[in-house]
């Protein structure tokens, strides 16, 4: 067998294999997430209530004015910033220092890891569940705690109380994603290499200073990237508030995703898909950033 | 002294991290009385299991955890079949569009499915997929597809092609190369994304309770989520419940925690 011969047949194999491994993916992508997330964005732009299907003419802009007109979707979108900066701030610097604690090998270390990650096994409809619980104006155990250890005289309604509720879906937010940051941030401190801390040594830098110095300009790139990714998810993440508070007391815990999930339960299309479309624009601004700060990453 | 302090830190944070766990199951464990009662009791006087029978009697617990094993096996397993080929391809070949391919994939990892909440509810009605099981296997695959196949692509490329190349020498085609030499290396990669898929779709929600109404279709999330009302939660189902449902993703997630983190460094894994 020649190998001029045999390169055209074996081509055309291996295009049909690579075709035949890629095909159910692909088609299981494009029907079921590229095909409604398109038709999604048609209907934004269509009268469409799950209620009335006879009529649903198109209406140009009129969703997106309805939603943008509704004060609920600035308030979800305001509370948004807050969930998002507040949850990722102490998430980053309570991780960071979980990271530095872990950083060096102990006794136990590993077995300590296992325990710490457990809250991962969860989802977040269930950890929202157990927090709703402990936090329970009545009955709730932190309620009891903070009155056993003398901070406060009387029970806080927590999730019935605009002010309250907000921070408590961050409390049981923070609880959730300190171990992501611990992890992602340990991996990227042993990523420095050993010999930059030794040459540091030699010139005799503090600890604060090589930290500072050595490992802080290491790792940044990193670390940007992880709070990208972050930023994203807790976006992404409707879930906790959803089963915690539903949003609520009065929209006060409301973000612009439960917000959306609100509108599709309640049957009106059109205006979930001008929320979805909005959603999206936002994600993928972020994402578009993301990626190229891959990118730059990659370059370096 | 600065040992002591590294110790009181990290034992707090434990604590504060296994407190909600102990505290859900201390719930379950109560009498209702002493659920709703004062002062708060911080171990059950009287240890009982009645939420937890009252799951498989009142509710009918056993139907939705069948539910949910069923739609969550079938799911991972297609899904992790689906990243071995795919992957496969994506890190031993280069050809026309595998650029594109993989930023169709990563972008899906940034877009919840959520977004499309209601054309998906839809095309379920379109296709008669409402309220069955295999229409959340569907779904629960497209949306696990893009994360397999990136993955399981990270797992070949540690592999050297050397080791194919000689099966391949030896006679061996490159389909009997990969499942006779490359897959048994692979093997606690692929039960790894197998198990973090499975756990994926046993937590899922907003799909399922898009999708799902009819009791005998429920799974255990739209369960949970029927057990919400307005005002009134019996705490001590919900307890039991939560329990249950958690307890198999535990002992799963302890078994691939590494290559969980290592999923997520790579970017792989949503968290």
């Amino acid at each position: 067998m020649s190998v001029g011969s045999a390169r055209p047949a074996f081509t055309t194999r291996k295009a049909r294999f690579i075709a035949l491994c890629l095909l159910p993916g692909v088609v299981f992508v494009v029907l079921f997430t590229y095909y409604p997330v398109i038709r999604g964005a048609i209907i934004a732009f269509q009268q469409y209530n799950l209620f009335d299907l006879t009529s649903t003419p198109f209406v140009g802009l009129e969703n997106f004015r309805a939603v943008l007109a509704e004060d609920r979707f600035w308030t979800a979108l305001r509370n948004t910033g807050t969930w998002v900066a507040v949850s990722l701030f102490f998430q980053f610097f309570l991780g960071f220092g979980l990271a530095l604690l872990l950083r060096r090998h102990f006794r136990g270390r590993g077995l300590y890891q296992a325990w710490v990650f457990f809250p991962w096994a969860m989802s977040g409809f269930l950890i929202g569940l157990l927090w709703r619980w402990m936090f329970n104006g009545q009955f709730g155990v932190i309620n009891d705690l903070l009155l056993r250890s003398g901070i406060i005289e009387h029970r806080i309604g927590f999730l019935a109380t605009p002010g309250w509720a907000m921070t408590s879906v961050i409390v049981a937010n923070v609880w959730y994603g300190v171990t992501f940051f611990a992890i992602m941030i340990m991996a990227a401190l042993q990523s420095v290499p050993r010999e930059l801390y030794e040459a540091a040594d030699v010139d005799g830098a503090s600890r604060l200073r090589q930290f500072w110095h050595v490992t802080l300009p290491h790792i940044r790139p990193t670390l940007a990237l992880i709070v990208l990714l972050r930023i994203i998810w807790i976006l992404n993440f409707p879930d906790l508030i959803y089963s915690m508070t539903g949003g609520g007391p009065a929209g006060s815990t409301d973000i612009i995703t439960t917000f959306l999930i609100q509108q599709v339960i309640g049957g009106d299309y059109g205006r979930g898909g001008a929320v979805g479309m909005l959603v999206l624009g936002l994600l993928l601004a972020f994402s578009v950033f993301y990626l190229n700060a891959t990118r730059f990453e990659k370059a370096r | 002294m600065r040992r002591l302090a590294k110790v009181i830190v990290l034992g707090v944070w434990l604590l504060i991290t296994l407190f909600p766990l102990y505290w859900i199951v201390v719930t379950s464990l109560k009498p209702k009385v002493e659920i709703f009662s004062m002062p708060i009791k911080y171990w059950p006087g009287n240890v009982t299991f009645e939420h937890y029978a009252d799951l498989f009697s009142f509710a009918d617990f056993g139907t939705y955890l069948l539910n949910s094993l069923l739609v969550s096996l079938v799911a991972a397993g297609a899904v992790t079949m689906i990243g071995v080929l795919g992957g496969y391809t994506l890190a031993r070949f280069s050809f026309p569009g595998r650029g594109a391919l993989m930023l169709a994939f990563l972008v899906t990892q940034m877009l919840p499915l959520f977004i499309a909440l209601g054309p998906l509810y839809l095309l379920m009605s379109d296709l008669d997929l409402l309220n069955r099981l295999a229409g959340l296997m569907l779904v629960y695959i497209a949306m696990l597809v893009p994360f397999a196949t990136i993955i399981m692509r990270g797992f070949y490329e540690r592999i050297p092609v050397a080791l194919e190349e000689a099966a391949q020498v030896d006679g061996a085609s490159r389909l009997v190369a990969m499942v006779r030499v490359v897959i048994p290396v692979m093997l606690p990669g692929i039960a790894a994304t197998f198990i973090f898929a499975f756990v994926q779709c046993w937590n899922e929600l907003f799909l399922a309770i898009t999708f799902i109404d009819s009791e005998d279709a429920k799974t255990i999330p739209v369960a949970m989520n029927s057990f919400i009302t307005q005002y009134d939660i019996d705490w001590g189902s919900m307890a039991a419940a939560t329990v249950v449902s958690v307890l198999p993703t535990l002992v799963l997630f302890a078994a691939i925690r590494r290559y969980i983190v290592e999923g997520l460094t790579a970017g792989a894994v949503k968290g």
